[in-house]
């Protein structure tokens, strides 16, 4: 199996959402090639016609009767959210752009 | 009532002396309290201790009581609850700085079903980020010491459990275990660990690692105590997928006579097991090995054939697993938040400040395997290979009731032993076949190495079929066990 190239690294953090420092990165292509040797083993063992295990027991769909079940108000579901408006949740711009950079959502810090 | 008094009362001992009036659940607390603050600033197990909360459970325990309305088969059991289930009011960080401050609006099922048994919720304690780890050491928050060894790790995930119960601090405490990290820090630190069968404790209200193999249990000092946490734990929740609609037995007859005729019960002993481990480990199985003979058990030699292939297939499921389960954690509706201009920034600079460094090794390996054009050279594989180890265990339980086995090893390892990441992995190599497939497993003390750490003994047996493993762990326990041995790490006071 192959080691991870720095560019594949890359990737998977923007994948996994991971905003990893260059340093990060170095460390990780390390590390990830290190634990993908050792996963060499599997690619050697006969497997075909062999079912693929998800769960260790049975996995049926469950029906329950179409009512309304008792759930959280929406002032106790919301009241860790980071930043909010009334019932929403502020979050910044999907789209990049610098003219979005003052946008308010972006400026808190809520954290 | 000084604190040290009631520190090692087992959990029917506490539960039959509220019931009965000797002495009041807000006592248990008071003493339990006034150990916590004596002794945990040595040791590291809580990242929260409740004390408004546990004082009111308690005096609701008491009026119940004086009312004379039946005060639950846990009455004033103090338990403390790995920092992975959430507890509504109280603080649920997960070990990691991404859900620091969060404070959750519910009650984990097990929570639930604790607190309706009398049960008082006396804090919450340490554990690796998110559960990923074999040391504690992944926790963002602190270390968590061994009592029996302060220089020592307690194990993990659940360290701070297993540290706690070991020095006194809780009579019981919840764990998950995802590759034996219940059973693994069990070990290191003298108590009892059970992985329940997958499926028989709901996780409705955990916070998910890996949602094939997660599974709740209890830390307990005594086999007993694991019977009648897990009888109260256990049980069907709708709110579970995956949760079994299975009858739960009254565990703790399984501890009744003549539980302790073990003849016609046939112990596996798997070759694959005893390769490689430490010289006082491999002396310890064979004392609880010899022990259960005594008591009339055959053994039998057998092959697991495919456990070399655990380790891999567990690092793969796993992680692939964590890396979906992980993805609610964006600084979007809880947990925190850093700032960026765009909303892909924000995700993407929240979790890399967030998440701790095992976390998002984890995370990387996880989304790796899971990608287009890998799935099926590494996750689809790795479930095959699960498939293969399933039908291991299959065909051994055809010739042996339950497998004995070593949990770890080796005994509890210093701070900073594990240099690599693949070294940490291997210290759960004997508890993650169990968990791939979803069997139940117990870890008992069997002794101590010369240097004073614990040794624990494996028990592994067939789905929903915890009785045996507490039948014969109870053996175990009662021949080569500790006995009234406590740990030396923390002086005078334990």
């Amino acid at each position: 199996m192959p080691a991870l190239t720095r560019k594949e690294v890359e990737e998977i953090a923007l994948l996994a959402r991971l905003a990893l420092a260059p340093d990060e990165l170095d460390r990780m292509q390390h590390e990830l090639g290190a634990i993908l040797e050792h996963f060499g083993a599997l690619a050697a063992v006969e497997t075909s016609g062999v079912p693929a295990m998800t769960h260790a027991v049975p996995m049926d769909l469950r029906m329950r009767l179409d009512v309304v079940e008792p759930s959280l108000p929406p002032e106790v579901a919301l009241a860790a959210a980071p930043q909010r408006e009334g019932d929403l949740i502020l979050v910044p711009s999907s789209i990049a752009g610098p003219d979005r950079a003052g946008d308010r959502a972006g400026e808190g810090s809520a954290s | 009532m000084t604190p040290a008094s009631t520190a090692y009362w087992s959990v029917a001992d506490t539960a039959g002396r509220v019931a009965a009036g000797e002495i009041t659940a807000t006592q248990i607390v008071e003493a339990t309290l006034a150990r916590i603050e004596a002794i945990d600033g040595r040791l590291g197990a809580f990242l929260a201790v409740d004390a408004a909360g546990a004082r009111a459970a308690a005096a609701d325990v008491d009026q119940r009581r004086a009312a004379n309305l039946p005060p639950g088969p846990l009455a004033g059991v103090p338990i403390a609850l790995k920092d992975v289930l959430v507890t509504r009011g109280l603080a649920t960080t997960a070990g990691s700085k991404i859900l620091a401050g969060w404070i959750p609006p519910y009650d984990a099922h097990v929570v639930e079903k604790l607190r309706a048994a009398g049960a008082i919720i006396i804090g919450k304690v340490n554990c690796d980020e998110f559960a990923m780890g074999s040391s504690t050491e992944n926790s963002a928050y602190q270390p968590t010491r061994n009592p029996w060894d302060l220089a020592r790790v307690p194990g993990g995930s659940s360290g701070g459990s297993s540290a706690a119960v070991a020095a006194g601090l809780c009579a019981a405490s919840l764990g998950t275990d995802t590759g034996g990290s219940i059973r693994q820090p069990a070990a290191f630190c003298g108590v009892v660990g059970m992985k329940p069968t997958y499926g028989r404790v709901s996780r409705w209200g955990v916070v998910a690692f890996a949602s094939s193999l997660d599974q709740v249990g209890p830390l307990t000092r005594t086999v007993a105590d694991a019977a009648l946490v897990l009888e109260a734990i256990a049980g069907f929740d709708p709110r579970d997928s995956t949760s079994l609609d299975a009858p739960v037995p009254r565990f703790i007859d399984a501890l009744k006579p003549p539980a302790g005729d073990l003849r016609g019960l046939r112990v596996g002993l798997p070759q694959e097991y005893y390769e490689a481990m430490d010289d006082e480990v491999r002396a310890g199985i064979a004392r609880a090995a010899a022990a259960l003979i005594e008591h009339g058990a055959e053994m039998i030699e057998l092959s697991l054939p495919h456990t070399r292939l655990a380790l891999p297939a567990y690092y793969l499921v796993a992680p692939a697993e964590a890396s979906s389960n992980l993805a609610r954690f964006d600084g979007v509706r809880y947990g925190q938040r850093v700032s960026a201009p765009d909303l892909v920034d924000m995700y993407g600079k929240t979790r890399d400040a967030g998440f701790g460094p095992e976390v998002k090794r984890r995370i990387m390996l996880g989304t790796y395997a899971l990608r287009s054009g890998y799935y099926d050279a590494y996750y689809k594989k790795a479930q095959q290979v699960r498939t293969l180890i399933k039908r291991d265990f299959d065909r051994a339980f055809q010739y042996c009731d339950v497998l004995l086995t070593p949990t770890t090893p080796t005994p509890a390892f210093p701070f900073g032993a594990k240099a690599t990441p693949v070294e940490m992995y291997q210290a759960d190599v004997f508890t993650l076949s169990c968990n791939l497939a979803g069997l139940p497993g117990i870890s008992v003390p069997c002794g101590l190495t010369g240097d004073g750490l614990p040794i624990g003994a494996q028990l592994l047996g067939r789905p929903l079929d915890e009785a045996t493993l507490l039948r014969v762990g109870a053996i175990i326990e009662a021949t080569v066990g500790l006995g009234d041995r406590r740990p030396a790490g923390i002086g005078g006071l334990a």
